[in-house]
């Protein structure tokens, strides 16, 4: 297994001189992998199927045919390729290191800040995006943080000089945090922590909804954060609610819709649980922003965060998983790995991080799955890529271009490695 | 009954004239009397066993100095009629702080600002603020009218009075609660010394933690003691608390676990403790009355949360469900083990106006009402050694209350409260007796019905009137309005009423008395004890009863041992150890026989580096290894089940990185159930944490003053840690090889706990682990410890590990990590996910770790990343969660594998147990299922059932309800500060 895998690594580290990996080329000409056991993110898996890449996209998807095969061959048996992960509600690029104030750009000062953008502070260069596409994600929305309305996400592709060459979707949503009744307190008295009720929700909430009829009236029309919401009745924007209570997911919807509004994505957790019934018939979409969490409550059911995107999944809800923050959010595919031992299949599990996040950002068109004439952005991985005791990524591509998978992290490896004279 | 209850205006007898201080200068004459007084066909409660009807108390001099049965009272005597009157000794309040002013505020605390490093207080006292021990509250005491009256209307007589504040409180003093000077309620100056783990008002940064005020207090005692045998300084504290040394001491406490650990502190320096609880033993019953020590228990009835939606039970906690039905009988509880205790109001601040009431709830729920009595008199004069109050035996205090009925029955109204044979009303008396009247008006009659409510005269036509009837009192004067026409007035005395003088011809006598006066409503039935999950969470409700022997039957076994994975074997526990590893184990050697086909048997994960079950994390001394995380383990955390269902079966609690020099650990097994001190893994090696670089130096307090600021100054810490520890170990040595007849010439060298633990670490008899990231300081750990000729045992987090693995090896050390964790702070900027497999491949002894309660019950996972990264087989993968961690700890001989005849930690996993969709199905402890997934599904239905059944039967109850519930407990890091005051999670490892 060790010499697989430095074998593997030192065909991935082939620029380590780098001091992060440069962007890759545009594709330049046609690729076909042959053998494949293809897991297309919709649903489906192909197997010793045939895929042909051609000026970033796929031309051919499917069974094996001579007549098809383009440009350099490569043969991947016993090898699996996936739709590249898509990372929603990421503060990737905005955040170095979480403890160095200075490095952190993922939350503005102030209670509404629908104008503030994530796009123009996103660092193509953060260091945390290779170890991002080592483990399969190439694609994130990027989304602040903070106060009652955070300001506007972006969707980007991992793999860019600068933050104008990897947007995908520029300024995609507009994220509120629904306020909730009650909120976590730490009590001096009983030195525990506490549910509180907030004096202020009231107040919140009118702060809110009446940015949202200010905005749909238009009464102002050079006011820069009205114009930023007045974009979602516009069709321009869609509208993400973070609720974390039962309660504040059905006021949040049932305003959003009040207001024409009738998808808004919801971001939440185990609040969804108690009103799945009414999220199924508001048919919003969800993000379940954490499933490596602990239960809500010390009587939750043990592993109740692993089975939220399972039962939402399961009662036709579009359920995409998120990872919160971004340290650790290289593990994504090991969530819905994760959500496979809740009940799910391996191939509704893939979609919960291919496809349906994809269908919620809105870029299903070109992303999510692997289907001729979408784009050619997917990784080829020697293992199951959900499970980590298995994914081993060879090459990824975004757009067809491929993309250098090394960075920092195995250069050091190999530096170390080199030094200890370890066996390869 | 003849005669009813009586009023008498007459009633301030003795106090008109007060009490006169014998000392003090009379302005006017003399007014000195000696009063005989006979309380005459009362029911007299002498003590809780004892009682006497129909007697006639006769006090003198402020002493109860005779019953009288059919005699007449003394000549001399002042005559009161007790009729229908049950008389008690006066209660004892054994935690007041009546006539002492407020104690200082409580600081704010803040890690933002400047550290206080000191004690603030100037003059010769202890080096720690919060040691107060020569505070005397005599001293402080004054006369407050106001605190005895609210104490005295619910029927309490004296009370200990101390100060609430610090960990050594300094001594209480027993007061009456007449309202007479200070020089005469003073029934003992000193009387008791008290303590808590609170520090209080003390704005000196240490202790900050529970263990650390374990430790204080220790330390203390053992200073207290050297005290006496030096002459080179002057500690007003160390000096008080030998002084006071056989005076009672009580222990205040905030919580069941304090509880045990005051018993720990008492078998110590053997000296009792009585705990002043907070009422919370029912949910660690049989531990606390394993202490034998006599409690005092407040009467704390936590509210149930507010439910009102059906929506907010997603909010509700099942075991802030439990605690509003299971507190009412904790007294019951405590009484039927047999405990020893005293009662007292509950603690919040309504608890003194409903104690009667609250009193009775006890009761209801199964309180004998002779202990509830007892808890009040008897117990409290006892603690207090004092034979003067308490009871009413001939000679006693003349401090005793009288109700107007039974105390226990609901309706019984406090109405008489005697302090040194000095009365005081405290609700009127009724001035008629209820029940049906007859009215002659000339030559008239009509029948009336009087009642009272709230002191107020009710009168109603006895049967069908066409006159209306009014009646008014206004104090003993009775005027009565008949059709609206002129008012008749009589003048009411003893229960008779005299018509005044006027046109008519009239009276109004008693025909018939109403019963409900004198009824009894005892006879209400005692409530059932509900169902007490153990320890109290809901997964308390978990069955784990377990045959001794269980037979693992065709499983896939994970050795860890040269045997590698063998298929198709059978395992056998017997009395918690693995008895028989083999192919086809008979059936018949077990009672449980588990079919593990097609599932994977492992040893159990053990984790290096957690901080669950934990009340406390950190303490702020630069050398804190005089506390110890044994102190503060939490039995009840949900995340110990958490963690078993995750197949993790001992971890070690390491204490905070806040200091080069942490806590000593505790490691345990996650025994689900047992109390904190069970948890302990038994003869285990002592560890303790050191940690280097950003927290130690505090990177994120840009005003931090304290010592070591740099890398540079870490160092240094160590050296002169390790220097003086050497010393301290030489003024011993020194000492102790003295002869018999010099020993007796000179004084011992001072005990010091943190020197003491520092000293095991130079003698390898106390094992490090470092938390440690980047290269330089790893490296700096180990030159330290080499100068000092001794070995580092491992180190944790060791993110740059990689960097300095062969140096690492060189010197024999250990390394614990995390699989992948990175970039949450500057020094883990190169942090790679291979450093596990480096290490290892490196050869150190290497284990993933998760320093999370979340990431704890996924380490399975973790261990698998270093096939990723790095490349390690699946079995030298999966030994980075068990053997590997099992060796760092020492517990290798009886742990970490599965080899006949080390322990049943076993974990059957449905899968392979590094694949990302195992689920761990049995977890055993000790040969006991603690997590059994075939349960899961109906111990979650039970929990939502009963939870739900809690939430009607509060919601429907009388109780007023509370607008918050507990919600889920932060996750502990080592970062994380938990103090008294605040919670502050320093370092959000996880983001």
């Amino acid at each position: 297994m060790k010499t697989i895998l430095f074998t593997l690594l030192t065909l991935v580290i082939f620029r380590a001189d780098a001091i992060r990996p440069t962007p890759a080329e545009a594709q330049d000409a046609p690729e076909t992998f042959i053998n494949a056991t293809i897991h297309t993110g919709d649903g489906n898996v192909l197997n010793n199927a045939m895929m042909v890449i051609e000026s970033g996209q796929i031309s051919y998807l499917g069974s094996y045919q001579k007549n098809q095969e383009k440009g350099q061959i490569n043969d991947l048996k016993e090898h699996h390729i996936y739709p590249g992960f898509i990372l929603t509600n990421t503060n990737l690029g905005l955040t170095e290191v979480d403890a160095v104030r200075a490095s952190v750009d993922f939350k503005e000062t102030g209670q509404l800040n629908p104008n503030v953008r994530t796009s123009v502070a996103y660092n193509a260069d953060s260091m945390r995006i290779p170890p991002m596409r080592f483990n399969g994600v190439l694609l994130a929305q990027v989304v602040p943080v903070g106060g009652l309305v955070s300001g506007s996400s972006s969707v980007m592709q991992l793999d860019a000089w600068n933050w104008d060459d990897a947007l995908v979707k520029n300024d995609d949503g507009l994220h509120i945090n629904w306020p909730s009744i009650r909120n976590k307190k730490f009590d001096y008295a009983t030195f525990s922590m506490k549910l509180e009720k907030d004096k202020n929700y009231g107040d919140k909430v009118i702060k809110i909804k009446t940015l949202f009829k200010d905005a749909q009236a238009g009464h102002s029309p050079d006011n820069i954060k009205l114009d930023a919401v007045a974009a979602v009745f516009k069709g321009d924007k869609q509208v993400y609610i973070h609720a974390s209570t039962p309660t504040a997911i059905i006021e949040s919807i049932e305003f959003m819709q009040s207001m024409g509004i009738n998808q808004p994505v919801l971001v939440t957790g185990s609040a969804a649980l108690p009103v799945i019934d009414f999220i199924v018939s508001a048919d919003v979409p969800v993000i379940i922003n954490s499933v490596h969490s602990l239960p809500q409550r010390n009587d939750s059911p043990v592993e109740q965060p692993y089975a939220v995107a399972v039962k939402l999944q399961q009662a036709g809800v579009l359920t995409a998983l998120s990872y919160p923050g971004s340290m650790s959010s290289r593990n994504l595919g090991f969530t819905a790995g994760t959500t496979v031992a809740q009940g799910l299949d391996k191939n509704t599990a893939l979609q919960l991080i291919t496809l349906n996040p994809a269908r919620i950002l809105k870029i299903d068109n070109r992303y999510g799955s692997l289907a001729t004439d979408k784009s050619a952005t997917f990784f080829i991985s020697t293992g199951d890529a959900l499970d980590m005791s298995a994914q081993q990524l060879q090459s990824a591509y975004i757009d067809g271009r491929k993309i250098d998978l090394s960075g920092k992290q195995q250069k050091l490896y190999k530096r170390y490695h080199d030094k200890y004279q370890l066996a390869e | 009954m003849k005669k009813m209850l009586l009023l008498l205006l007459l009633s301030l007898t003795v106090s008109v004239a007060g009490a006169q201080l014998p000392t003090g200068t009379v302005n006017g004459v003399q007014d000195v009397r000696h009063a005989v007084m006979a309380l005459t066909n009362a029911t007299v409660h002498v003590t809780p066993d004892k009682t006497l009807k129909d007697v006639t108390v006769v006090i003198k001099d402020g002493q109860i100095s005779d019953y009288l049965k059919d005699k007449r009272p003394p000549e001399n005597a002042v005559v009161i009629d007790y009729q229908g009157m049950h008389i008690y000794p006066g209660f004892i309040h054994l935690d007041a702080e009546v006539g002492l002013p407020e104690p200082a505020k409580r600081p704010p605390f803040s890690w933002g600002g400047p550290e206080t490093l000191q004690s603030t207080v100037d003059g010769a006292y202890n080096a720690n603020e919060a040691i107060k021990a020569s505070y005397n509250a005599a001293d402080d005491f004054s006369h407050d009218t106001k605190a005895n009256q609210a104490l005295r209307q619910v029927g309490f007589t004296s009370a200990l009075s101390h100060r609430h504040d610090g960990i050594m409180r300094g001594t209480g003093t027993l007061v009456s609660l007449a309202d007479d000077p200070a020089q005469l309620t003073l029934l003992a100056s000193k009387a008791s010394q008290h303590y808590s783990f609170d520090k209080g008002s003390s704005k000196q940064d240490y202790p900050v933690s529970l263990m650390g005020a374990v430790a204080l207090i220790r330390q203390t005692l053992m200073d207290a003691d050297w005290y006496q045998q030096q002459n080179k300084m002057t500690d007003l504290d160390l000096a008080a608390i030998n002084n006071n040394n056989q005076l009672p001491r009580i222990f205040s406490v905030k919580n069941w676990q304090q509880t045990l650990l005051t018993r720990k502190i008492s078998d110590e320096f053997n000296i009792p403790f009585v705990v002043k609880t907070a009422g919370d033993s029912y949910q660690s019953l049989e531990a606390v009355a394993d202490t034998g020590q006599t409690l005092v228990v407040p009467l704390n009835y936590p509210k149930a949360p507010e439910v009102s939606s059906p929506l907010d039970s997603y909010h509700v906690d099942y075991s802030d469900l439990k605690k509003w039905q299971v507190a009412p009988f904790n007294t019951r509880l405590l009484a039927e083990k047999g405990v020893s205790f005293a009662l007292l109001p509950g603690d919040n601040k309504k608890g003194l106006k409903t104690f009667l009431k609250d009193l009775r709830k006890a009761v209801k729920h199964g309180l004998s009402e002779q202990a509830a009595l007892a808890a009040l008199t008897t117990i409290p004069a006892e603690i207090l050694n004092r034979q003067d109050i308490g009871h009413l035996e001939k000679g006693a205090r003349a401090d005793f209350i009288a109700f107007d009925q039974h105390l226990f029955n609901d309706k019984a109204q406090l109405k008489d409260s005697w302090v040194n044979g000095e009365r005081t009303e405290i609700n009127p008396r009724q001035p008629l007796p209820s029940g049906d009247y007859i009215l002659t008006l000339d030559n008239s009659q009509h029948e009336l019905k009087v009642s009272f409510k709230k002191g107020q005269l009710n009168l109603q036509p006895g049967s069908e009137s066409e006159q209306k009837f009014k009646a008014k009192m206004d104090g003993q004067l009775l005027s009565l309005v008949i059709d609206e026409q002129a008012p008749l007035m009589a003048w009411v005395a003893d229960g008779k009423i005299k018509p005044l003088p006027s046109d008519y011809n009239w009276s109004l006598k008693l025909s018939k008395q109403n019963d409900q006066d004198i009824k009894s409503d005892t006879d209400e039935s005692v409530k059932d004890l509900p169902n007490i999950p153990k320890p109290f969470t809901a997964y308390g409700l978990a069955d784990t009863s377990t045959p001794d022997k269980v037979l693992f039957k065709n499983a896939t076994v994970w050795t860890n041992e040269e045997a590698g994975v063998v298929e198709n074997t059978d395992v056998l526990v017997v009395d918690g150890t693995i008895k028989k590893i083999d192919k086809d184990i008979a059936d018949s050697k077990a009672d449980l026989i588990i079919d593990a086909t097609g599932k994977h048997l492992t040893s159990g994960i053990i984790d290096e580096h957690s901080h669950i079950a934990l009340l406390s994390v950190n303490d702020v001394a630069v050398n804190s290894s005089m506390v110890r995380m044994q102190d503060v383990v939490n039995s009840q955390d949900v995340n110990i089940y958490r963690n078993l269902a995750g197949g993790v079966t001992a971890a070690q609690l390491l204490h905070g990185s806040a200091n080069p020099i942490g806590g000593q650990s505790a490691l345990i097994k996650m025994r689900w159930g047992v109390s904190p001190q069970d948890m302990l893994i038994e003869g285990a090696d002592g560890f303790i944490k050191f940690a280097l670089g950003e927290n130690v130096k505090r990177s994120r307090n840009n005003q931090s003053v304290r010592y070591p600021l740099t890398r540079m100054g870490v160092e240094q810490v160590y050296r002169d840690a390790f220097s003086e520890a050497q010393r301290y170990q030489k003024n011993w040595d020194d000492y102790n090889n003295l002869s018999r007849s010099k020993k007796i010439k000179v004084s011992p060298p001072r005990r010091d706990l943190a020197m003491e633990a520092t000293a095991e670490v130079l003698n390898e008899e106390r094992y490090i682990s470092c938390h440690s990231y980047v290269q330089s300081e790893i490296s700096m750990l180990m030159h330290v410890a080499d100068d000092f000729d001794f070995k580092v045992n491992t180190f944790t987090h060791i993110l740059e590990g990689y960097k300095v693995a062969d140096q690492m090896k060189a010197h024999g050390v250990g390394a614990s990590t995390f699989a992948d964790w990175w970039a949450y702070k500057w020094e883990v900027n190169e942090a790679i996910p291979y450093n596990a497999a480096l290490m290892d491949q490196v050869g150190l002894v290497t284990a993933i770790n998760s320093d999370s309660a979340e990431m704890s019950r996924r380490l399975n996972q973790e261990a698998a990343k270093t096939i990723k990264y790095g490349g390690l087989s699946e079995q030298e993968a999966w030994k980075t969660v068990t053997l590997n961690p099992a060796k760092l700890l020492h517990l290798d001989d009886h742990m970490g594998s599965v080899k006949e005849g080390k322990d049943a930690d076993l974990v059957l996993w449905s899968d392979e147990p590094l694949s990302i969709y195992a689920q761990a199905e049995k977890t055993m402890v000790d040969g006991v299922i603690y997590y059994d997934r075939d349960k899961q599904s109906t111990l979650e239905e039970t929990i939502n059932t009963e939870k739900m059944a809690l939430i009607k039967e509060s919601q429907s109850s009388g109780d007023s309800k509370k607008p918050s519930a507990q919600a889920a407990k932060p996750e502990l890091h080592c970062d994380t500060l938990i103090t008294h005051n605040a919670f502050l999670a320093l370092d959000n490892g996880a983001e």
